[in-house]
């Protein structure tokens, strides 16, 4: 297997009194898809949040494409090929559709081909292209907050429960954007609850418990195993 | 054209764009159109605040950066035209070099308050403008061997943009320097509101637009916040300091209370929050509005408490005194029934 190309090693971090990572062992391989999963409040946001530079690691190192990244600015993260898609829908809402899809692109104009394959991916959003995003609804938000991370070719994205509250056909139209991400060589790493979407997308999982990563393997392996999810997580994916 | 000029940004509003309209052509035909020295001092006035707040707007509105140091970026510029022509002689030499050398001081002072504070809290750097300003304030007061403390200094501006200069007469009004002068601050501010509109309307605008809404999502998709809060801040100090050496221009004159003096920056607040915060067309509203409050609110006053003489306590309410006390009242009723300025209210009223 070639070098990961994220590893987190012993990351521990703080916010504010509450030591909320515990020595998070992580590698993420390249070109996959990682899930990393666990119950609500295990630290899987807060471990992307780290790797993003929101919260400062206390401890541990994080190592991006061989390069050490545990103590560099947010901006030099991004500019290094990390996308970030936060759980919140992170989009400008006073700005247009357009001009929010153009500040995804820090280096540069937006590639017309990239460009068509968003709109192509995410239809909606050629359609409130000139719209002021805080007026989309809340798929359509999820929706381009995310085209707005893939505006730019980046090595890594870091998404964070991108399906969380959608209907049906967006979470399908999400995962198949994904699929196609993915397709293109990036690597994910992936925060999901849809265990559906989980199994369906995911390469490589990552099980989160009590802020450490307490089993990692293949997806598939996971997902085949009731016993193991139940051990690892509390439930049964077969419930979903 | 038209929308080129305006970078795209239009009114988006009919009732705007009349007002707007309007505005400019009262300014643009003040000496033709109004009689006497006080419209044309009014209408210079109003335009050197429009792109005073404009500046203002480009930090507060567009980029979330409240500042209280932007008198002192004014009274820079106004300064430096005033210590070059009074070293200088009058000449347009002397306007130059004290305009550019004023903005350069500005633009210095700001890269510096910009690198040591924008990487802190918001309040923090509001702080340490406070701090800034009212300590040049204090020390323009103190070196009156330069800058004439308290009293100001006074000089001489080119003859050919004074009164002096008679030019023979146009369409029934009589053409001076004055009147040069006067178009002189008019396409200069007219020049530089354009300009600014260019700006809030570049890539560079819609970052700081990002940036005001959440910086760290700005910072997660790679631009350096302070960098672009700090360039931000450069160009709003030096765009409001070549609006000082417009006013020193016009006034001839430059004094601590007409150009340092915190007055004048709650004034620059006000304007920017009446007119609208992060929409340039507020600038010209706001200041528009103010400026002729300011200037035509104790007349009026005065007028309708002699109509009403006969009435109790009314006149005594209208006392031209009282000016500060209603002008109060207009702002709190503008902000109570136009949350997001006169300009908000027409372009909602629009998509509404």
């Amino acid at each position: 297997m070639s070098d990961p190309i994220l590893s987190l090693n012993a990351v521990h971090t703080d916010i504010a009194q509450y030591h909320i990572l515990q020595g998070v062992d992580l590698a993420v391989p390249r070109g996959q898809v990682t899930m990393l999963l666990g119950r609500n409040g295990v630290g899987k946001t807060t471990t992307l949040k780290t790797i993003m530079g929101q919260w400062t690691a206390k401890s541990g190192e994080i190592l991006f494409d061989g390069q050490d990244i545990t103590r560099m600015p947010v901006s030099a993260r991004a500019r290094a090929g990390i996308g970030f898609v936060p759980e919140d829908m992170g989009i400008f809402h006073d700005l247009t559709v357009e001009e929010n899809m153009m500040l995804g692109c820090a280096s540069g104009p937006l590639d017309p081909n990239r460009k068509a394959w968003l709109l192509g991916a995410f239809p909606a959003l050629g359609t409130f292209w000139h719209s002021e995003a805080g007026n989309l609804s809340g798929g359509q938000k999820q929706m381009l907050s995310i085209a707005r991370a893939m505006a730019e070719d980046r090595e890594l994205y870091l998404i964070d429960e991108p399906t969380k509250g959608l209907a049906p056909a967006i979470v399908s139209t999400m995962a198949q954007a994904l699929r196609e991400l993915k397709a293109q060589g990036a690597s994910i790493l992936l925060v999901e609850q849809n265990f559906s979407v989980a199994k369906a997308l995911g390469d490589t999982a990552a099980v989160m418990d009590d802020g450490r990563v307490i089993w990692s393997g293949a997806m598939a392996e996971l997902a085949e195993n009731n016993d193991l999810q139940e051990r690892l997580m509390g439930l049964s994916m077969e419930a979903h | 054209m038209i929308v080129k000029l305006l970078s795209g940004d239009q009114p988006r509003s009919k009732v705007l764009t009349t007002l707007l309209l309007l505005i400019l052509i009262c300014l643009a035909g003040a000496p033709f159109i109004f009689d006497g020295v006080r419209p044309l001092d009014t209408a210079a006035r109003i335009c050197i605040f429009i792109v005073l707040v404009a500046s203002y707007d480009l930090l507060l509105g567009y980029g979330g950066i409240v500042s209280f140091a932007h008198t002192m970026f004014f009274g820079l510029g106004a300064y430096g035209v005033a210590l070059a022509s009074t070293h200088m002689g009058r000449g347009f030499d002397a306007l130059l070099v004290g305009t550019i050398s004023g903005a350069i001081a500005a633009v210095v002072l700001a890269l510096l308050i910009g690198l040591f504070s924008l990487r802190v809290r918001a309040i923090f750097f509001a702080m340490i403008t406070l701090a800034v300003a009212s300590a040049v304030a204090v020390l323009v007061s103190q070196f009156s061997g330069i800058t004439g403390g308290e009293d100001g200094l006074t000089y001489k501006i080119p003859r050919v943009l004074t009164s002096a200069n008679r030019m023979g007469e146009f369409l029934g009004t009589r053409i001076s320097g004055k009147i040069l002068n006067y178009y002189l601050v008019f396409t200069a501010s007219l020049i530089l509101f354009l300009l600014l509109l260019r700006i809030v309307n570049s890539p560079f605008g819609r970052v700081l637009q990002a940036i005001r809404e959440n910086d760290f999502r700005a910072e997660a998709i790679g631009y350096r916040v302070v960098w672009y809060r700090t360039v931000a801040t450069c160009l709003s100090a030096a765009t409001a300091a070549v609006a000082g050496s417009l006013f020193a221009i016009w006034l001839r004159y430059v004094g601590p209370d007409t150009t340092l003096s915190f007055e004048i920056m709650l004034d620059i607040l006000l304007m920017v929050v009446i007119g609208g915060m992060g929409t340039m067309y507020g600038a010209v509203i706001g200041a528009t509005l103010f400026v002729l409050a300011q200037t035509y609110l104790q007349n009026f006053m005065g007028s309708a408490s002699e109509a009403t003489a006969a009435l109790p306590l009314i006149p005594d309410l209208l006392d031209p005194d009282r000016w500060l006390m209603w002008l109060g009242i207009l702002f709190i009723l503008s902000v109570y029934f136009f949350p997001t300025g006169i300009v908000g209210r027409l372009r909602q009223g629009r998509s509404s």
